[in-house]
């Protein structure tokens, strides 16, 4: 990039929020996908709404690619920018700007780290569910972008069932309102519908207005060990049959039950063939009755055991189990592909048994666990990228999930997002129609293509 | 181009050890130097990144990633929270020496590590002659935290520092031998640099407790510093050859036990020792497994081995809180003992801060290079101490001592600041 557009850049942001020198552009290579870094020409950090505005016109202007970026964890390289691109850093747009209890609502920059807002949220006695796995340090902004899911899904949505309204900013750099702090709205078209899950190829968010709700009074959480993929699976059909909706419900493969018990030693039964965590919220009383339902419907549906917590410290131990299941995993080998096909629940049992066919067909480790109760299932490959020939295997692995989850009513991913990583299987899902479709959409809104360009639906 | 790739052909030696970050960006959470500025460079999966670039030849320069490499505490925080458990100290102090071998190394760390740490009789003669000069150069500022200004020197013209002792610890008890007492215990005593110049009352309280605790107490003459500013500059040379002169100090009388008041001294000794010796003796490695294996933090010592018991309730009026070196808690998971330590001290009543386990932001030769840094981060320690009401923040570690006694003396605070075994001495008067 030449000196004076830099100048340029250095006069909207300010010098310290300038990364120009090679070192500083590689940090803002990659993200968390299992894809090769591309180095940008440019980084910056507004520190304002204004100057973040600024920094689209000048991008538009001047025809650079811009990729937004939160804590860049995404797994689909969503996040990975173009080579003469600029990348838009978020993390010190970091402000919560309101929480407001009685309207039930809260104002944020994109650039909130997501546990950090949950945290400020409960403060409140308010509760803002959505928990995707890197809430620790994602940011509410990528969650948006991606439409992030996590483990509460089945009873409390996913991030698209919490935004109210978004404020961002168009490709020309010009302001964009859409929505409200009203329950009710009606005033124009749903663009923020159309924001939510467009990974950065849209608009810009600038902030975000977000959807709170009581938190529960009280939670159960309990742990039913199964010989048998398939019983695990049809219990889970059968609580959500039986009226109950838990706010969790996750399964565990024996891979990863095994994996998990090796470097943790939590106690968990090694010769099951699967586990369910299940944890319901609410009110006390309708807690106590539920929990002694579904305690009920395992063991009648032949679980081999169901340990229900007593207390805080024993809720703790079922979800550290649950909690360590990827970092486990991951020791076991360098490379790991975290995917995210997701089916609808009754299929659980065939997606499973597809995954333990297409581990042999392929001699590769795939542990499996991940939200039983919403069928989004996180196959995990576990391999080492730098063995070519086992990578080939991985990449023929992961062609055959994606189609089993199609074959099966499914989608590609349940809460990743198709970044870079998926867009060629996208048609697969969809149609011809619908890609031209969104790209017509996308030319519509953002002609000079400056959005983070080739994500979702690759490039015309 | 050809030199840098000879450079990728030395960090290849690292590439089985990077591999196993997965670039999940969990040490975001947790990195506090990243908490400050948000620079993805400044957080161990950038480093790791920029580590990987060299060994792909990214870079016509290495310096960008020499500079960035060096802004870091060394505190382990993102290893201790790494999913994939990522070996982050391991991979980024062999990386220094590597960068530093390649590059060569400042000439004035090189002459303060190779001329002077690297012979610890001289390095004392040296800096006894500096306690004795200081009072020309600095002026006190705060009596009860026994704080100084530079009086003319530029860089160091804000800080609020300790000087040096008029009396260093290796002075009151050279070649000190107490036999071993009523618990049947032996301990040789790991002073350390900051201990045995700056904090030698922290010596002394060791001493105190181990004669109250029958325990007998070994103090080698002429130890030397244990290695770890002139291993994170890179200079691995010179930190072997303090491993080798302390191992040589420490064999001539048989102890049960290694102890230490240093958090950075015992995870040093620990962890780096083993990990950063090549090509020693047999005899050597022999001495070293032996010393390593015995070595311990004192609280863990008094706690676990001498069986000191936390007494509830506790009963004195003045408030202590305690802050977790990273070195005690992330390296080595001591963390309860100190606390037990405070309880069984009579004359005070503990209490924990917010956040007691985040670092106070010294990272040792960090605080000298990055000080604006280094202070941002020590201000928010400073904050969560000053919330507990308290008039005593303890600590285990020397290094956070001299961060802490800086932090609350710029803000007038009237907060002492001592180690965990002070605080326990003084209650057994």
């Amino acid at each position: 990039m030449n000196q004076s557009l830099i100048k340029e850049f250095e006069k909207v942001v300010g010098r310290d929020s300038l990364f120009s020198s090679e070192a500083d552009r590689l940090s803002y290579s990659y993200d968390a996908a299992v894809l090769d870094p591309v180095l940008p020409a440019l980084a910056v950090r507004p520190t304002s709404g204004e100057a973040l505005g600024a920094v689209v016109r000048l991008c538009n202007e001047n025809g650079l690619p811009l990729t937004v970026r939160g804590a860049g964890t995404n797994l689909s390289g969503g996040t990975i920018p173009k080579s003469q691109g600029v990348v838009v850093l978020t993390n010190a747009l970091n402000r919560i700007l309101e929480i407001n209890p009685a309207d039930m609502y809260a104002v944020v920059q994109p650039g909130v780290v997501t546990a950090k807002f949950a945290a400020a949220v409960e403060a409140k006695g308010l509760f803002y569910p959505p928990d995707p796995g890197s809430q620790a340090v994602s940011t509410l902004g990528g969650n948006v972008a991606e439409n992030a899911g996590g483990l509460r899904g089945l009873k409390y949505g996913v991030t698209r069932d919490y935004v109210m309204g978004l404020n961002f900013f168009a490709a020309s750099g010009d302001v964009v309102k859409t929505g409200s702090k009203t329950v009710k709205c009606v005033t124009g078209y749903n663009l923020a519908g159309l924001m939510v899950g467009s990974e950065g190829t849209l608009g810009v968010f600038n902030e975000i207005t977000l959807k709170l709700i009581p938190a529960p009074a009280s939670r159960r959480a309990m742990l039913a060990v199964f010989d048998d993929v398939s019983r695990a699976s049809e219990t889970v059909a059968a609580i959500i049959a039986n009226r109950i909706i838990p706010a969790t419900l996750e399964f565990m493969d024996q891979f990863t039950i095994r994996t998990v018990e090796d470097f943790s030693h939590v106690g968990l039964p090694v010769d099951a063939a699967a586990l369910l965590l299940i944890e319901v919220d609410g009110h006390p009383a309708q807690v106590e009755e539920d929990a002694q339902k579904v305690e009920g419907l395992c063991l009648g549906m032949g679980a081999m055991g169901v340990r229900v917590a007593k207390d805080a410290a024993e809720r703790d131990k079922v979800w550290e189990a649950r909690r360590m299941a990827l970092s486990a995993l991951a020791k076991v080998k360098p490379t790991v592909v975290l995917e995210d096909a997701t089916v609808p629940r009754s299929k659980i049992p065939q997606m499973v048994n597809a995954l333990v066919e297409i581990a042999g067909r392929y001699e590769l480790l795939i542990g499996t666990f991940g939200h039983a109760g919403d069928g989004n299932l996180h196959p995990t490959i576990l391999t080492d990228r730098r063995n070519q020939e086992e990578w080939r295997r991985v990449e023929r692995a992961i062609d055959d999930i994606f189609e089993k989850a199609l074959e099966l009513g499914g989608t590609l991913s349940g809460e990743h997002g198709i970044g870079l990583a998926k867009s060629r299987y996208l048609e697969k899902e969809t149609s011809s129609g619908t890609i031209h479709y969104s790209r017509r959409i996308k030319a519509a809104l953002d002609p000079n293509n400056i959005l983070n360009p080739g994500k979702i639906i690759g490039e015309a | 181009m050809q030199d840098m790739h000879r450079l990728a052909g030395l960090m290849k030696e690292l590439e089985e050890q990077m591999i196993v970050c997965m670039r999940c960006g969990m040490c975001q959470a947790v990195c506090p130097v990243f908490a400050e500025t948000g620079r993805e460079s400044d957080v161990a999966r950038g480093k790791l990144a920029l580590l990987d670039g060299l060994v792909r030849e990214m870079f016509s320069d290495p310096r960008g990633v020499q500079d960035r490499l060096m802004r870091c505490l060394l505190c382990g925080s993102c290893a201790a929270n790494c999913p994939s458990g990522v070996k982050v100290l391991d991979i980024f102090l062999k990386a220094r020496a590597i960068l530093a071998g390649y590059m060569g190394m400042h000439p004035l760390k090189q002459a303060v590590f190779r001329g002077m740490l690297s012979r610890p009789e001289l390095f004392n003669r040296i800096l006894q002659w500096g306690s004795r000069l200081q009072g020309f150069f600095v002026q006190p500022v705060d009596e009860l935290l026994g704080t100084s200004c530079a009086r003319f020197i530029p860089p160091l013209a804000d800080r609020h520092l300790r000087p040096l002792a008029p009396v260093p610890f290796h002075r009151m008890s050279s070649n000190h031998s107490l036999p071993g007492g009523a618990s049947g215990l032996k301990v040789a005593f790991f002073v350390g640099c900051v201990i045995d110049k700056v904090f030698p009352g922290v010596g002394e309280s060791v001493l105190k407790v181990m004669k109250h605790h029958g325990v007998g107490v070994l103090v080698p003459d002429s130890q030397g510093c244990c290695g770890i500013p002139a291993l994170s500059s890179g200079d691995q040379e010179t930190f072997q050859r303090l491993v080798s002169i302390n191992l040589r100090q420490f064999a001539a009388e048989p102890y049960d036990f290694l102890i230490t008041a240093c958090a950075t001294c015992t995870s040093t000794i620990r962890k780096l020792w083993p990990a950063f010796t090549d090509g020693l003796s047999l005899e050597d490695q022999k001495l070293m497994d032996d010393m390593v294996g015995k070595t311990m933090d004192v609280t863990q010592f008094l706690v676990d081995r001498v069986g000191v018991v936390a007494s509830e309730p506790a009963g004195g009026a003045e408030v202590v809180t305690y802050h977790d070196p990273c070195h005690l808690r992330k390296s080595l998971g001591v963390h309860t003992q100190p606390r037990d330590l405070l309880r069984a001290s009579r004359n005070v009543r503990f209490t924990e801060m917010v956040g007691a386990d985040q670092c106070c932001g010294c990272g040792g030769s960090f605080n000298l290079q990055h000080y604006e840094l280094s202070k941002a981060i020590g201000k928010q320690k400073r904050d969560s101490i000053v919330q507990t009401n308290c008039s005593v923040v303890a600590t285990g570690c020397p290094a956070c001592m001299l961060q802490m006694t800086d932090m609350l003396s710029q803000a007038g605070d009237r907060v002492r600041v001592k180690h965990a075994v002070e605080v326990y001495a003084e209650s057994l008067a």
